[in-house]
């Protein structure tokens, strides 16, 4: 087995790892390396890899009792392509591990969220307020323990929550949500302001908290890429996708060419059609519903091609494990190739006036800055990373089919505003038709064909990152006995990106907040779970 | 200026007849309201959407009901952004047990005479998502539902068709 040690942040863990697997070798040769190490050095380590430039990618913790283990702690880091992940174990009688807070920010919510949810404490951590579970649950009982009964319905506690205040002459607090104005999912937001400038913002999610991961725990490996597929609506292709690929380098399945040709059509058709939506929505924000009017026009009617194409309008459940569900014929790609092309045409004709409406543009530019550094220090992934200086796209950096043939061009801006935000997914749409007509031009001619494979031990581990429209998705599954899911962690973009829309609040106005907002798009199902 | 005009001409008027849809997609459930209450809506109906635990792909389709192709405003259904101005609550999702608390006080906060379509298979029964100690199932099992639209999500149109059944029901 190769073990890809030249590289920056493998070299550096080695000298403090008692064990190794390797997760998800793919052809390229980016192998994804899981090392063991004692808890003491969990913190020290991650010090380290901050220095080599790595990023938090998650964090999680799995309840590995049913096999024979303890509470496996998690991190997984990232490097430009390189993954690792570094894990530690901790005994329920004292399930300790030192905090990852003193070295990266969005430890912060991931620690909250591993504490409420299995009561492995993180030690250090300066808040420990519940996370996603609100206050209302009991402080004893934690749902991703293998004790706890999914069924289970604890009373309500009284317990209330302490919001982070602001206090001074002509401070005022504007509380939102969870039931907001629009036609959008619920969150509570908390803005502390002084006339127009708000001074702090604090969010609290969790209000679409469905258990999502505990009922993984329920299905079979082979039925769980319909959950997946669910975990967040408007990605359902790229979250079906990343569960389909963590299973498949657990097993050792390779789908055929075809498959992951077509796979990667339907990622590039999903981004094109929610970046559609949403430079509409944009426009909305500002008042200019005429440009909304067009764009809701436009995703329309590439919705409705999906759904001739590939029988669901979102393309829902074409992706499972070993391939796709649907072939695309020689006609098919003649209607993809012809509707682009008219798609093309007028997507540059909105663009020609989303460009050139002043009033438009003055509500855009130097709108919710988030600077480079801290973008970087947050994390941010995505077209929101990208907007703001960070050079990552999983595209290029854990390429999968069509994208180990040729490097994707994803733009990076570095003014980090509303702008910015909105510009990158303009140039990201034109480069997705770009890649989509490669795609069909070199699509394989053979038929689909679905791969087998069997279960995995109990035990083994498979790993993804994937980027879906929204940006990179990690998706980590640990089986467990006979083809069940001992553990399916799935992080969505938006679990480290809402950090960064309630940081660049701060210093804006709150008439800009539906402008910043929407800009992040960050989704509350995908966080929440 | 005149490019957006050249574009309006260019592009006249997108919006098509509701297409036939199938009608089991919509099941009228009893619900709180007699069933003709709708009808004091009719031609005009305000709705208040909430999600109350969906993976947001509903979501989508009800923001495509509002698009110039579907554009539900002509046949007087409009989306209101408070409670207290609605008619009608459009709900999402299986009901999360996070959600619980602030459906229960939106349906309170909504004005008698109302009605409550629940949106999407989560919505009508849980849906993947099922019965936990995170989700309480179905909207019904919250508050009264007048009528379940399927679908997951369900499609512009069957959503549409599912609220003008709901306003008027066809039984008199």
């Amino acid at each position: 087995m190769t073990i890809n040690i030249s590289t920056a942040l493998n070299s550096a863990i080695l000298p403090y790892a008692s064990d190794q697997k390797v997760l998800t070798p793919n052809k390229l040769g980016i192998l994804v390396n899981e090392y063991q190490v004692d808890r003491s050095r969990f913190q020290e380590i991650a010090g380290i890899l901050k220095k080599e430039g790595g990023r938090l990618a998650a964090e999680w913790a799995a309840d590995e009792t049913p096999l024979g283990g303890d509470f496996g702690v998690y991190a997984c880091y990232a490097r430009s392509d390189e993954y690792v992940i570094i894990k530690t174990s901790v005994p329920a009688a004292n399930p300790a591990f030192p905090s990852l807070t003193k070295y990266f920010i969005p430890a912060y919510r991931f620690e909250r969220q591993m504490r409420s949810f299995f009561g492995v404490v993180p030690e250090g951590h300066p808040d420990m307020r519940p996370w996603i579970l609100h206050e209302d649950w009991p402080a004893d009982q934690y749902p991703l323990r293998k004790s706890f009964e999914i069924n289970s319905r604890p009373p309500r506690g009284n317990a209330d929550y302490r919001w982070s205040r602001v206090e001074g002459e002509g401070v005022f607090e504007i509380p939102v949500g969870p039931v907001h104005a629009g036609i959008i999912e619920p969150g509570h937001f908390r803005f502390q302001a002084v006339g127009e400038d708000i001074l702090n913002l604090e969010a609290k999610l969790g209000y679409v908290h469905k258990g999502i991961e505990k009922r993984f725990e329920t299905m079979p490996l082979r039925d769980g890429v319909k959950l997946a597929a669910r975990i967040s609506g408007d990605s359902t292709v790229a979250h079906a996708l990343a569960y389909c690929m963590a299973l498949e380098s657990m097993t050792g399945c390779v789908p055929c060419a075809k498959s992951q040709w077509i796979r990667a059509l339907l990622l590039e058709r999903e981004r094109i059609a929610n970046h559609f939506g949403d430079l509409g929505a944009l426009a909305n924000d500002a008042a200019f519903t005429f440009l909304f009017y067009h764009f809701t026009k436009l995703k329309e009617l590439l919705l409705r091609a999906n759904l001739r194409l590939f029988g669901h309008r979102f393309m829902m459940d074409v992706i499972i494990p070993g391939g796709v569900t649907m072939d695309v014929n020689q006609r098919e790609c003649e209607i993809i190739l012809s509707e682009l092309a008219d798609m093309k045409k007028e997507f540059e004709r909105l663009m020609v006036i989303y460009e050139e409406n002043p009033s438009f543009q003055e509500r855009i530019f130097k709108t919710g800055v988030l600077e480079t550094e801290m973008a970087e220090a947050l994390c941010v992934v995505g077209f929101a990373g990208r907007a703001s200086g960070q050079i990552l796209d999983c595209r290029n950096d854990f390429p999968f089919g069509p994208y180990e043939s040729f490097a994707v061009s994803a733009p990076v801006l570095h003014s980090g505003d509303v702008h910015a935000r909105g510009w990158v997914r303009v140039m990201e749409i034109r480069e997705s038709m770009k890649i989509i007509e490669k795609i069909i031009k070199t699509l394989p001619q053979d038929g689909v064909t679905l791969s087998s494979f069997d279960n995995p031990p109990a035990g083994a581990e498979g790993f993804s990152a994937v980027e879906g429209w929204r940006g990179e998705i990690v998706c980590w599954i640990q089986a467990g006995k006979d083809g069940a899911i001992n553990r399916c962690m799935a992080r969505d973009p938006s679990a480290v990106n809402w950090l960064g829309l309630e940081t660049l609040t701060k210093g804006d106005i709150v008439p800009d907040f539906p402008l910043c907002n929407k800009s992040f798009n960050a989704s509350y199902s995908g966080h929440d779970l | 200026m005149w490019r957006i005009l050249i574009q309006m001409f260019r592009t006249g008027i997108v919006t098509e007849p509701l297409p036939q849809v199938d009608e089991s997609k919509a099941v009228v459930c009893g619900g709180g309201m007699r069933p003709s209450a709708g009808k004091l809506f009719k031609r005009s109906v305000t709705i208040r959407q909430v999600d109350a635990g969906s993976c947001n792909g509903c979501e989508l389709e009800i923001h495509a009901v509002n698009n110039p192709i579907y554009d539900c405003e002509r046949f007087g259904v409009h989306f209101a952004a408070s409670p207290r101005h609605a008619d009608m609550l459009l709900v999402t999702g299986p009901v999360t047990r996070n959600m619980e608390i602030a459906l229960k006080r939106t349906y309170e906060a909504t004005p008698t005479p109302k009605l409550v379509v629940a949106v999407g298979d989560c919505a009508k029964n849980g849906g993947v998502f099922g019965e936990s100690y995170a989700s309480l199932g179905g909207v019904g099992n919250v508050i009264p539902v007048d009528v379940c639209i399927s679908g997951c999500p369900p499609t512009p149109a069957d959503i549409l068709s599912g609220i003008l059944k709901a306003v008027d029901p066809g039984d008199g």
